[in-house]
């Protein structure tokens, strides 16, 4: 109980240095939610895209019914699919009129007897793991009579690489900010320890024990890790939101695949990360800033 | 009891400042050190304080060789002593109450017990009514019962002085060993080192003189002899 209250008298006798402590590790926290948010929700984007598009697969003209429905099994039994459907060449054939010969349908009567898509039946299919896209891929390609597989890895590809150069920029700024605020902290700590040098000086006589001595300054360096962690939470916690009703509101025709994940999600895991990084920064840094200034 | 075996002190920066030195003080005596600035009266103390270490010989306090000792049990030995210096050493932001408080605080006591305890001490040193007063508020002679109020507050087997009326005139300096002499009878070792040749002839006790880091002369002094 002594020790807290030695912490904050610590603090507010330092009250620059401290603050300034707490805006940088706040900024560095900052930071580190919103390169989260950002690289989760573009991560989320890639597995929509890569789930919703699915994977298409053709055959060979000369394949007979039967034995496309014997590769439709085939692929069903697969453990990694979710979800098959079978589009015939028919099918195909009557979507494709409805596209391009809407409100003309005599135009398309020519090919009426012969279904020009012939061939073209097809299966869709999604994975209920898009990681495993790839070699499921070369496993139908292997398969045979299948003609064709068309899949998107693009779009999937384009956002994951995306997703890394953010991943390495966000790393190195929140790096950067890291070391200057372990740096203030440091500072804070030891200029508190030098402030109350003749205190610590008493206290060693009068038998106080290391950690007794510590403690003070190491409850400071934390109480400015825990603010500095607290304050960018919350702020993430508004922008978040705020960004998530406004994307709703204002691009509601994308929300399908470019949508935000709920806040409830994701907060619970950044939250507790960026707190793990305020209080441990703190606590380690005025630890070893105090084992070379305050000894027994 | 505290034995010195043989005790000599070399800094780092090869000053000599204690040198062979021999001496044991019992339990309950009231010992005077005197000698001539630089003579090493202060590097013994630090010695008893276990603030540095002896470079030859050993010392041994109430059966604790200091020497051997961890250092995670210096602390709690430190307990055991009080300590009083020249300039109090009082923190000037707290006031009387919160000053000898302060020793019982950092060993993590109660406040329950340090409202008991406190009250008692001041009382002891006779400044019950100055327990608000802020150190700047008092005379030298009050800041150093102050002192002497923390130091005594965890009931030490020996209390420590360096040249505690040093900075006092002589009647306020006369009541300091007067209090210190009555702390002694009620059962503490007290060790004081003084340049006050008044001090040490108005009272009968034992004095130890060292010169250049030798015990010179270790004699009981009698008034009127
Ligand atoms: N930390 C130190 N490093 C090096 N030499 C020191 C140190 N402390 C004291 N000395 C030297 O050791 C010798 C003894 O010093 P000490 O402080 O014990 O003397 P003293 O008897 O207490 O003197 P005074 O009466 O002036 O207080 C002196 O020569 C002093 O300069
Ligand atoms: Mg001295």
């Amino acid at each position: 109980m002594y020790s807290i209250g030695q912490a904050f008298k610590n603090i507010c006798k330092n009250i620059r240095l401290s603050l300034a402590s707490v805006a940088t590790i706040s900024a560095c926290i900052f930071l580190f939610c919103l390169f989260f948010s950002v690289i989760v929700n573009l991560r989320n984007i890639v597995t929509n895209i890569e789930t919703k598009v699915g994977i298409t697969v053709f055959f060979d003209e000369d394949l007979s019914d039967s034995e496309v429905k014997t590769i439709g099994e085939e692929i069903k039994s697969r453990p990694e699919v979710k979800d098959i459907e079978f589009t015939s060449a028919d099918d195909a054939w009557e979507s494709f009129k409805k596209d391009y010969f809407e409100g003309r349908e005599e135009l398309a009567e020519g090919f009426a007897q012969d279904n020009p898509l012939k061939g073209s039946s097809s299966y869709s299919i999604w994975l209920n793991d898009v990681t495993k896209q790839d070699e499921f891929v070369q496993w139908l390609q292997g398969l045979n009579g299948v003609r064709q597989v068309n899949y998107s890895n693009q779009a999937g590809s384009m956002l994951t690489g995306l997703n890394n150069a953010l991943l390495i920029v966000s790393l190195v700024l929140i790096g950067v900010l890291l070391a200057v605020a372990i740096f203030l902290i440091r500072n804070t700590v030891v200029i508190s320890a030098e402030f109350r040098k003749s205190e610590t000086a008493i206290m060693k006589l009068v038998g106080a024990t290391n950690s007794m001595i510590r403690a003070p300054f190491i409850i400071e360096g934390v109480v400015l890790g825990f603010v500095g962690a607290a304050i960018p939470l919350a702020a993430i916690y508004f922008l978040y939101n705020y960004a998530v009703t406004y994307m709703q509101k204002n691009f509601t025709m994308l929300s399908d695949i470019f949508s935000f994940l709920p806040i409830s999600e994701i907060f619970p895991v950044m939250a507790v990360t960026a707190l793990l990084l305020g209080v441990g920064i703190g606590f380690f840094t005025s630890l070893f800033a105090l084992n070379k200034h305050l000894r027994v | 009891m505290i034995e010195i075996n043989d005790v000599s002190k070399t800094y780092e920066n090869g000053t000599r400042a204690l040198q062979h030195v021999d001496l044991v003080i019992d339990d309950g005596e009231f010992v005077f050190f005197m000698g001539k600035s630089g003579s090493g009266k202060s590097t013994l103390l630090r010695l008893l304080l276990k603030e540095i270490d002896a470079s030859d010989g050993d010392i041994v306090v109430n059966d604790y060789t200091l020497s051997d000792m961890p250092r995670s049990y210096v602390p709690k030995y430190r307990r055991r002593l009080g300590v009083v210096f020249q300039d109090f050493r009082l923190l000037p932001d707290r006031t009387v109450y919160e000053n000898v408080a302060f020793a019982q605080r950092v060993i993590g006591k109660s406040t329950r017990e340090i409202k008991e305890s406190v009250p008692e001490v001041l009382r002891r040193v006779g400044l019950s009514s100055k327990y608000k007063s802020f150190p700047n508020q008092l005379s030298g002679g009050e800041k150093q019962r102050v002192a002497i109020a923390r130091a005594i507050i965890n009931k030490p087997d020996i209390l420590l002085c360096d040249e505690p009326t040093g900075n006092l005139d002589e009647t306020t300096a006369k009541e300091i060993m007067k209090l210190l002499d009555e702390i002694n009878s009620q059962g503490t070792t007290v060790i004081v080192i003084t340049h006050s040749r008044e001090i040490v002839n108005s009272m009968d006790k034992r004095v130890i003189t060292l010169e250049k880091g030798v015990v010179r002369s270790d004699v009981q002094h009698r008034t009127g002899i």
